[in-house]
């Protein structure tokens, strides 16, 4: 490897690399503004100037390749001077209101000024003043603090994949705005307020709240989409304030989308704090012993086969076991957690997660999507398979029609004749994926769904499989899960006897089999309200509640620890941020009340119990945060049946998906504008 | 000078004219065909010429799609520089040089002029008459400071009694004729006729 020397001592750096990275590795940090490792290179802010030998004046070190025998040199006066100056040229323009900016305590320019700021300023002239930009309900901007770094438009240009925000105007009168100051129409939106070094894009909704030195910051996972992005949430007293990204490589890099970041709202809202219990057919605040005294009653006035549960799509995996035995001891099996009737087959592992995950997607050279649209689904994914595609060019084919999906794809049908002729080979698309040596294939719930849904993802399995596409190196069958818990409550077997691949749950619901039907922060689930009786365990006033006859409050994903399982089958750890609202308890503390109450006390599990019980249940489990092991291919020929039909992709209401989301005022705006732009094409 | 600003009535299309087609073609085939968007900048220019000198809206988003280009990146290039119109100008288009060696030789008398002749501020269209005027940076032909560039044409060499003639034909729609105001023939020197012994052009 060749060798540069930084500040007289020498390191070996990869080729490639430029000067600011071989000094990373030097350990010597080098202050920037508009470098930014997940972007393209730009060298505007020249924060970043070194001394090089033989260079008679400092060099931009971003935007340098590292050779072989340079000397470089960060320490030195001249460095310093050169740093002093371009700061002094960077404050020149910027207004001096730290004090009411919501960067302060989190801006680079008021670190960096610490060390390279003048006190006095030189610069006798008017400051600079631009107007406010508009750019949609989740971004403030305040333009006059703008150091014209150009992230942001790099971050939509090239991440996004939304080119919207540029810099219009030349010179002094440069100014960063969107095309006509309509708002971003990106599920990413939002990143670009973590990428401003400055306060000049910083978060709407958070404008004003709190300073970052009065935050308790707590790592955790987000639960809007399956793809588990890492967050950080932020909580002043008991409030979430505002969830970050935390950088995580492996699935999310360093962003997250908008319905992660700005759902926290919905979490103060519509919230349940009491039971209620629904007398002369209106819902009336209730005690705990009330409520699970009814429900012990309502329990043993049924038979078991008439008590059936259904669990939502953000409860976590400690939660899910503690239901799945409660309803053991009920002696019930009829426990289900799809929203839609669609065929997964628990089988074995590999069939209903990412299997070659979302890291993974960046080595594939062909991307097959199948009744999906990652855009809407798994935002971040999508931001991957863009990556991806940006990178490598690798061709990138849909059946059934996603719509904008940021990059460049082809549609090569959209009916499951399609599907039949390639895995058939009597189609050209075959040979393509034949030749391919990484192909991936995502198959999405909405093609699932269809009758034809278990022949399209067994048929597919066998094609890979017989090709030698799924082996010990790559497995390019992937399932596209909608919900955060799906992967986890099948690897626990919530799914149990019966035929568990379309379940019987739907059509006995439909004939009102059941008489008593406990929600456990179902929201998505459609039902035909009848004379059963039907119990909502959740955070809020959704869907759930309002056809509920008893409710019992419990806590959001932010009040309580929990495992939750990604798509990619990855178990990472939620963590407790903040308390549950008013007399609201954790799920499964819920659940031993009423085991209590039933005069089970042996069934009682504490927390701790469960979740040893969940990584022992787990199947490949290897560690927590990481991939699942690799299962050996079992060949196992299950018949399908194969209908005629098209492949019609279900539309997501994007920012409405699950009850925290619906109870957020900043979805709801972002919701109304994007339903204006549909209605007629513009917005603003 | 300030971000110019987009006019506030847009007229709702644009499309090149025939002629205009063909001259894209030529302009697309210097350019390879995966960078197509190369060619924004002649476009950009032909839009300008065709639709009275001035690039409506209409006209940018029409060349953003004519190149499968973004919106913005279009609108980036017609803001930033300063010789394509993004609001009406005067059919008589006056563009006062005030750069160093203009000014030194009187141009801010001319400018002067303009606000008392044509209109009290830049980028208005005259009552009277169909001008417009507005300060430039250096044009390029400081030789012949103080000058003024009327849509294609240099009139240099001015002094205020000429401004003032040149203005009000401007007025009456009936204009001078380009070039030196004080009988230079370009840029030849102005009394002795001779440079390098032989008889200067």
């Amino acid at each position: 490897m060749p060798k540069i020397t930084i500040n007289g001592k020498e390191i070996e750096f990869e080729k490639g690399m430029t000067v600011l990275q071989a000094c990373e590795l030097a350990d010597v940090e080098i202050p920037r503004f508009c470098y930014h490792e997940k972007l393209s290179i730009a060298g505007n802010c020249r924060m970043c100037l070194v001394e090089m030998d033989k260079s008679p004046k400092p060099i931009a070190s971003c935007a340098m390749p590292a050779t072989e025998g340079m000397n470089i040199k960060t320490n030195t006066t001249l460095v310093e001077k050169a740093r002093k100056g371009v700061m002094e040229f960077l404050l020149a323009n910027h207004p001096l209101d730290c004090p009411v900016c919501d960067q302060g305590g989190e801006c680079d320019l008021q670190d960096q000024s610490l060390y390279y700021g003048v006190d006095k300023s030189r610069f006798v002239e008017n400051k600079r003043d631009v107007k406010e930009k508009y750019m949609g309900p989740l971004i403030k901007t305040q333009m006059t603090r703008c150091i014209h770094c150009t992230r942001c438009v790099r971050f939509a240009t090239e991440v996004a994949g939304v080119p919207e925000i540029g810099a219009i105007g030349r010179g002094e009168n440069m100014e960063i705005t969107t095309y006509l100051e309509k708002s971003m129409e990106s599920e990413l939106s939002a990143n670009v307020i973590d990428l401003c070094p400055v306060g000049a894009l910083t978060s709407k909704p958070y404008a004003f709240e709190a300073r970052p030195w009065e935050l308790k910051k707590t790592e955790s996972v987000d639960v809007m989409d399956s793809v588990g992005s890492n967050i950080r949430v932020d909580t002043y007293n008991w409030e979430v304030k505002r969830i970050l990204p935390r950088l995580n490589n492996q699935i999310n890099e360093e962003w997250i989308s908008d319905k992660t970041r700005y759902s926290c709202d919905g979490l103060l809202k519509q919230r349940l704090d009491v039971p209620y219990i629904k007398k002369n057919n209106k819902l009336q605040k209730s005690s705990w012993d009330e409520a699970i005294n009814l429900i012990v009653d309502k329990i043993h006035s049924v038979q078991p086969n008439e008590i059936a549960g259904h669990i939502g799509d953000m409860i976590n995996m400690e939660n899910a076991l503690s239901f799945k035995k409660f309803f053991k001891s009920l002696k019930s099996e009829n426990l289900e957690f799809r929203e839609k009737n669609f065929y997964i087959n628990p089988d074995e592992k590999m069939n209903y997660i990412f299997n070659s995950s979302i890291a993974g997607i960046e080595d594939s050279d062909l991307i097959l999507l199948v009744g999906t649209n990652p855009r809407h689904e798994a935002s971040i994914l999508n931001a991957r398979i863009r990556k991806t595609f940006v990178q490598k060019k690798i061709p990138i084919f849909s059946i059934g029609n996603p719509g904008d999906l940021t990059y460049e794809y082809e549609i090569i049908g959209d009916s499951t004749e399609d599907i039949k002729k390639i895995v058939n080979k009597e189609n050209d698309f075959s040979q393509k994926l034949l030749s391919a040596k990484k192909p991936i294939i995502i198959i999405g719930e909405s093609a699932l769904e269809l009758k034809s849904g278990g022949y399209i993802f067994e048929e597919f399995k066998k094609f890979l499989i017989k090709n030698n596409l799924i082996n010990e190196n790559w497995n390019g069958l992937n399932i596209l899960v909608q919900n955060a818990s799906t992967v986890g409550l099948l690897d626990l077997k919530i799914l149990q006897g019966k035929n568990t691949r379309f379940s019987s749950f739907f059509d006995d619901l439909k004939n009102r089999k059941f008489k008593l039907l406990y929600l456990l922060g179902s929201d998505n689930l459609e039902i035909q309200k009848n004379d059963e009786f039907i119990i909502y365990q959740g955070s809020h006033g959704d869907r759930g509640a309002e056809i509920a006859d008893l409710i019992l409050p419990s806590a959001t994903y932010t009040e309580q620890n929990g495992l939750y399982e990604n798509l990619e089958g990855r178990i990472q750890e939620g963590k407790k941020a903040s308390y549950p609202i008013g007399e609201a308890l954790e799920d499964w503390k819920i659940f031993n009340r009423i085991i209590k109450k039933l005069g089970l006390k042996d069934k009682i599990a504490k927390f701790e119990e469960l979740r040893k019980e969940v990584l022992e249940t787990v199947p490949n489990f290897s560690e927590i945060n990481e991939l699942p092991k690799k299962s050996l291919i079992k060949t196992n020929n299950i018949e399908t049946s194969f209908y005629s039909e098209k492949i019609f992709i279900r539309e997501l209401d994007y920012y409405y998906t699950n009850s925290i989301s619906r109870s957020s005022k900043t979805m709801s705006e972002c919701r109304q504008i994007r339903q204006k732009i549909k209605k007629d094409g513009t917005n603003n | 000078m300030s971000v110019k600003k987009v006019h506030d009535n847009q007229p709702k299309e644009f499309k090149f004219s025939n002629e205009n087609l063909k001259k894209v073609e030529e302009i697309l085939k210097r350019y390879p065909e995966t960078n197509k968007k190369s060619a924004v900048m002649p476009l950009l220019y032909l839009a300008q010429r065709q639709n009275d000198n001035w690039i409506p809206l209409a006209a940018m988003k029409y060349i953003a799609n004519y190149l499968a280009m973004p919106y913005i990146s279009v609108y980036e290039v017609a803001t930033f520089y300063t010789m394509y119109n993004l609001a009406p100008v005067g059919k008589h288009f006056i563009q006062v040089c005030t750069t160093t060696p203009c000014l030194l030789r009187g141009a801010d008398k001319i400018v002067k002029l303009c606000k008392e002749n044509i209109s009290p501020n830049e980028n208005e269209i005259s009552k009277k008459g169909n001008c417009s005027w507005m300060e430039v940076e250096c044009l390029g032909a400081c030789v012949s400071a103080p000058m003024v560039q009327i849509n294609d044409d240099y009139y240099e060499d001015l002094d205020e009694k000429s401004t003032k003639e040149i203005l009000t034909s401007l007025i009456n729609n009936k204009p001078l004729k380009p070039g030196s105001y004080r009988g230079r023939k370009n840029t030849s020197p102005e009394k002795i006729l001779i440079s390098n012994g032989e008889k200067h052009a």
